[in-house]
């Protein structure tokens, strides 16, 4: 047990002006972004951390008056569609992209598999590594020089050592020791022809921050990241929900429980944690107590090494 | 604008650790991970299945990569992120290895303090602390570099306090020794705590023992001062975006938005601004934040300027208070070099200061530091972990200042134009203005260059 229960962390003063130092920085991020690259692309998938980034877009480029945000997104937002995702975050996404009157494209990883370039072992395997080709060819076809992504470095200690602008060879691939490092907020952002760069506006939050944010600014989400009712089966300390792609097996004992997700990806690896919490002042409050890390709650592909995330990353992966 | 912060509320601190392989390093961020309740029990189980059965090793929470798994070391700066009730935290975790010079270099760019650990049992002959204590080169190399990478606060934790046998007269004679060279030095150091990152004390909770009555670890990274923009100086911005008219206006007569993050002083609308390059002028006729219009925005902070006529303002421009922005094309600088290929003098390469890239030549190299001492030494050129003193040429002036007046002004990277490898960091020491009426002199618009 240590979990961070002490009724001093709750609404903090603190939180605010530490949630706008990160905010001015992830601004900074994006504008650097749009002034350095040709073509940049935000990643938008209706996940939190990407709505959060999306929010901050808004306030970076646009002008917040009497009718809502006026302007537009200097940049495209990029989904893949792993064709595995939550049918009700995919309803999200596109009307929240409606709504903002923003341009959306999505690469399907559908297409890639009728391309040949993705060969799945089986029918029911993860499909979320597989994203890799389907997100570079993407790249390739749009000729995106950048592209810009929520990824967080508490996440994953691979991701610890990410750079806020972190580049990527013509293959796509992350080389952590090639690494370039990274000077006070002097970045470099000079790529030849075919390479492209990441950029994380979000890279120094942690799930808290990103939490006390969406409660402070008041940022939809999709529903299931709220308690809500599901079909859920136990398997190795995780609650699975039983879905028509992971359907409950023989001998599974279904139960129908109160839980909220705390990430949202494929609908084969994502696993969601029993919570009470209605919105997001409950989720800082279950975020403050929780005793498990957000990945090691919910994600059934970081639990199978502990090198996982960096393989991935290498091959190209957010 | 800046929210004014309730009394006694400190921005969070990004702060850097230094030490070598033994120094303890790892454990004491794993303990101040640990004790500060960042490390949620699946982290811990993971390590508990490491350790098969011995004490949990809290330094293996920072090692990284598989690739530093595999060789024992760490490679690459680390950022790692805990709070206290009274603060937020940011750790730049910075290898110690000698090769790594460039990782503290990195990690000390930005950061408004250093802590600086000091492996007891390895200081002093045996258990005699009754002569003078010789500190080890790597503590006197740490804390160099911090002083000389002008990280504000320099804080030495004296560590394994738990591993000698009078912890009370090896404190007292670590604490002489840190001083002395502290003072030869010419800095003052934040403070000079002992720990015992192993045992966790005075990490969080301060020592409740006679021969120390100072703040725990925590307590004075607490207090420290974070964020060193002033406010008082003569407004500066580097132009780094410029947002293009709102929809539905024709294109010439909408005034475009330069974003930029003010390096120094404030801006108000109505607040008369020149551009350098061009040295035109123009009001200031609204100002915004974060998509909103608000009166004021201060250093340090990112601002939208409208101004009340269009003059041709682009990015890697600057405005500023009139005045305020003498350009120079030639300067004198402390150089890091972080490159495999060493720095060569007269070859091109790209420098970037603020938002623009400008091609740059090393003239000549006055000096390179004992990386050990930092006493100064003729060299040819510098190789990868080298810190030395350089000339530099300019293709075309840019707006600098001492990096020890203001960060902005004074940093640069430098990039191989070959590899687009970040080759060095840049830190001005002087440009002819502030130093000699000799050498080349570029003057903003034919006025004479002013400190």
């Amino acid at each position: 047990m240590n979990a961070r229960t002490d009724s001093a962390w709750l609404r903090h003063p603190i939180d605010d002006q530490h949630l706008d130092a990160l905010e001015e920085e992830a601004l900074f991020i994006l504008r650097e972004v749009a002034a350095s690259f040709e073509r940049p692309a935000l990643l938008f998938s209706g996940g939190k951390d990407s709505c959060v980034v999306l929010h901050l877009a808004q306030k970076a480029f646009k002008r917040w008056g009497s009718d809502g945000w006026s302007g537009r997104l200097p940049f495209p937002l990029l989904h893949v569609d792993t064709g595995h995702n939550f049918p009700e975050v995919i309803q999200f996404r596109d009307e929240l992209v409606a709504r903002l009157g923003e341009r959306l494209l999505v690469a399907h990883l559908e297409d890639s598999i009728a391309r040949g370039t993705v060969r799945l072992s089986h029918a029911f395997e993860s499909r979320n590594p597989h994203q890799t080709v389907t997100l570079l060819e993407a790249i390739e076809r749009h000729g995106f020089d950048a592209l810009i992504g929520g990824a967080r470095r508490d996440e994953e200690k691979a991701r610890a050592k990410e750079r806020i602008f972190s580049h990527r060879d013509s293959f796509g691939q992350w080389q952590p020791k090639e690494q370039r490092p990274e000077l006070w907020t002097l970045f470099n952002t000079r790529i030849r022809p075919g390479e492209h760069v990441r950029a994380f506006p979000i890279s120094n939050w942690t799930e808290l921050d990103v939490w006390l944010y969406i409660a402070r600014e008041g940022i939809a989400l999709p529903a299931m990241y709220y308690s809500h009712q599901r079909d859920v089966v136990r398997r190795n300390g995780l609650l699975v929900p039983v879905t028509a792609l992971t359907p409950a097996l023989d001998g599974d004992t279904v139960e129908r429980l109160a839980v909220r997700f705390r990430t949202v990806g494929d609908m084969t690896c994502t696993c969601p944690v029993a919570s009470q919490a209605s919105g997001p002042d409950q989720v800082v409050t279950e975020t403050l107590t929780a005793t498990v890390s957000e990945r090691g709650a919910t994600r059934k592909d970081d639990r199978s090494s502990d090198a996982a995330m960096e393989r991935r990353k290498k091959e190209g992966y957010f | 604008m800046v929210a004014s912060r309730p009394a006694g509320v400190q921005p969070a601190l990004r702060f850097l650790t230094a030490g070598s392989v033994d120094d303890g390093k790892s454990t004491l961020i794993g303990r101040l991970l640990h004790d500060s309740r960042a490390i949620l029990s699946d982290q811990l189980e993971s390590l508990q299945r490491r350790a098969a059965g011995e004490p949990v090793d809290l330094s293996l929470l920072t090692d990284g990569l598989e690739a530093e798994r595999e060789q024992g070391i760490t490679i690459d700066v680390a950022y790692r992120y805990f709070a206290t009730p009274a603060r937020k935290f940011i750790i730049a975790d910075a290898p110690g290895h000698e090769q790594y010079t460039r990782n503290m270099v990195t990690a000390a760019a930005g950061s408004d303090a250093a802590v600086v650990l000091v492996d007891i049992t390895k200081v002093g002959r045996g258990a005699r602390y009754d002569q003078p204590l010789e500190l080890l080169p790597q503590t006197r190399r740490h804390a160099l570099l911090a002083q000389l990478l002008r990280v504000p606060s320099i804080v030495f934790a004296v560590n394994k306090l738990d591993a000698v046998p009078d912890p009370a007269r090896a404190f007292h004679a670590a604490r002489t020794a840190l001083l002395a060279f502290a003072h030869q030095a010419g800095f003052t150091p934040a403070g000079v705590v002992p720990v015992s990152a192993l045992r966790g004390d005075n990490i969080a909770t301060p020592l409740d023992v006679p021969w120390y009555g100072g703040p725990s670890l925590l307590q004075l990274l607490e207090s420290l001062p974070a964020g060193g923009s002033s406010h008082e100086a003569p407004m500066r911005m580097p132009v780094q975006f410029v947002g293009r008219p709102r929809d539905g206006q024709a294109a010439g007569d909408a005034p475009r938005v330069l974003w930029g993050r003010l390096a120094q002083g404030r801006v108000q609308v109505g607040d008369e601004l020149e551009v350098f390059p061009n040295g035109a002028k123009a009001r200031v006729r609204e100002l915004l934040r974060a998509g909103r219009a608000v009166a004021q925005v201060d250093a340090g902070a990112s601002a939208g300027v409208v101004l009340d006529r269009a003059i041709d303002v682009s990015r890697g421009d600057w405005v500023g208070a009139a005045g305020s922005l003498p350009g120079t094309a030639a300067f004198t600088a402390n150089l890091a070099w972080l490159d495999t290929e060493p720095a060569t003098v007269g070859r091109r390469y790209l420098v970037r200061h603020g938002h623009r890239w400008v091609a740059a030549r090393i003239v000549a190299i006055e000096h390179r530091l004992d990386i050990h001492t930092l006493v100064p030494a003729a060299a040819p050129s510098l190789a990868v972990n080298d810190i030395g003193q350089v000339r530099v040429e300019l293709q075309q002036a840019l707006p600098l200042l001492p990096y020890s007046v203001d960060q902005a002004g004074g940093a640069l990277i430098v990039v191989d134009p070959a590899t687009h490898r970040t080759s060095g960091a840049m830190l001005v020491l002087a440009t002819p203005s502030q130093a000699s009426a000799t050498g080349p002199l570029a003057t903003l618009s034919g006025r004479s260059v002013q400190a």
